[in-house]
């Protein structure tokens, strides 16, 4: 199941809330960037019912679904906890396109250093304004960017370790060119 | 729309405004080693300047002589339209002293003086006296969380805490540029972040530049923009930048 579901599931947890008030719950502690649609929510919640993870707790008169008050089931309690045990599957970034791009320029007698230096800049942009934004920020804000900039750093590290071996890759990629 | 015309606000200020302190294709070489090869840097009064690149590329050493500590075998360095390389090493120190902040990643401070005396001493050199240079030496430690330190010498303090007595000593005589060689270096993540806040918001407050030596991307993200040294020199872009 999908990150949303599981979360609306386990937002359930704390007690039976209207599909509005978990749309509100959600956006405000995981939504940052991307609220969700009224539409997710309804879809997810419809998945979760299909399921047994959920229950309609209350229907007020109307009968719509944005009438409809949802409570999590003993099976939702019991899924929200194996989720929560499953540790998620690292990623390793074994396809990356700043790799790819960095050896068709060797190959086709680019300038690698010109792509990566872009590469660089483009990033510490991204990385200012994570900053910015983590100083003005709250707590949750702050531990977002900072998940953010971590993982930036990661490449740039990468980066600058490839750059230190441009001469070393050129010469693999083309053993007849003089290095 | 408004942060449209802010940025070409902020661009064209940047285009306009002369730099304060200018190098231009410095060489520099210990012995046999080089270490700088054709370096060119621009600080703007007020800019966050990350100076980045692999270690032993030269960063120390373009620091070192921007800030008038080494003389390079060629090259210039101007500072308010003053060729600094001429100036004699007397006038080059008493330049550093009312001009220019230090922090390095250690071994700054002074071991024998207490925190307070440490911070007080930038202002001592320049002739102020002991009271009024340790009064303004206590609100310059309250200012960055250490003012419980005060007493203390260098080696009593925590890593953190040390590197907040170096900027603290670095800003308090009103310099127009700071140095800072990897000032967080030596401390975890926590600490290097809440010493790059107070460090910058001290500088935003007194008008000083900042030139940082870092490698790590995520201090150098507390910059307004980077310049990158490979082998000793600089990209063409610095030069008339
Ligand atoms: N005082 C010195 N005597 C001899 N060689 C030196 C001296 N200072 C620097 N060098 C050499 O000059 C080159 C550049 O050194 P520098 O300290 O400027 O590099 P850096 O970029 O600051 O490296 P790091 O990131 O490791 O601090 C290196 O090869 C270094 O060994
Ligand atoms: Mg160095």
């Amino acid at each position: 199941m999908a990150i949303v579901g599981h979360t609306l599931l386990a937002l359930l947890e704390g007690g039976p809330r209207h599909g509005y008030d978990l749309k509100r719950a959600y956006d405000e502690r995981f939504g940052h960037d991307r609220p969700l649609h009224y539409g997710q929510v309804y879809s997810t919640l419809s998945r979760l019912l299909k399921n047994g993870l959920v229950e309609v707790d209350g229907l007020e008169a109307g009968g719509g679904p944005e009438r409809k008050r949802y409570a999590i089931t003993d099976a939702g309690i019991t899924d929200v906890a194996a989720w929560l045990d499953t540790p998620e599957k690292p990623e390793p970034y074994l396809q990356n396109t700043l790799y790819t791009k960095v050896v068709l320029a060797l190959m086709t007698g680019r300038s690698a250093a010109d792509v990566l230096d872009a590469q660089r800049s483009e990033h510490l942009r991204m990385m200012r304004e994570l900053t910015r934004r983590k100083a003005g920020g709250d707590l949750a804000d702050q531990l977002i960017c900072d998940h953010a900039l971590f993982h930036l750093e990661a490449d740039l590290r990468w980066l600058e370790l490839t750059a230190a071996r441009l001469d070393q890759l050129a010469a693999e990629i083309d053993p007849g060119k003089p290095s | 729309m408004t942060a449209t015309l802010t940025d070409h606000a902020t661009d064209s200020r940047r285009e306009e405004t002369p730099a304060l302190l200018e190098a231009v294709d410095l060489h520099k070489a210990f012995g046999p080693t080089p270490a700088l090869n054709g370096a060119s840097i621009r600080v703007r009064a007020g800019e966050v300047l990350a100076v980045m690149g692999p270690s032993g590329s030269g960063k120390s050493t373009l620091l070192h002589c921007l800030a008038g500590i080494l003389v390079p075998d060629s090259g210039q360095v101007r500072y308010n339209d003053r060729d600094i390389s001429s100036l004699s090493e007397a006038g080059r120190s008493a330049l550093r002293r009312s001009d220019f902040g230090f922090v390095f990643q250690f071994g700054q401070l002074v071991p024998e003086l207490t925190c307070l005396e440490n911070v007080a001493l930038p202002l001592r050199l320049t002739g102020v006296r002991r009271r009024a240079a340790e009064h303004s030496a206590r609100e310059w430690l309250e200012r960055l969380e250490v003012a419980d330190v005060a007493g203390m010498r260098p080696g009593e303090t925590s890593g953190g805490q040390g590197q907040r007595v170096a900027v603290a000593r670095a800003l308090v005589a009103g310099p127009r540029v700071v140095f800072a060689d990897e000032p967080t270096g030596a401390l975890d993540s926590l600490n290097g972040e809440r010493v790059m806040e107070l460090l910058l918001a001290a500088a935003q407050d007194t008008g000083a530049a900042i030139v940082l030596v870092t490698h790590e991307p995520r201090v150098a993200a507390y910059s307004d923009r980077e310049v990158v040294v490979r082998d000793g020199r600089t990209r063409d872009s610095e030069l008339g930048a």
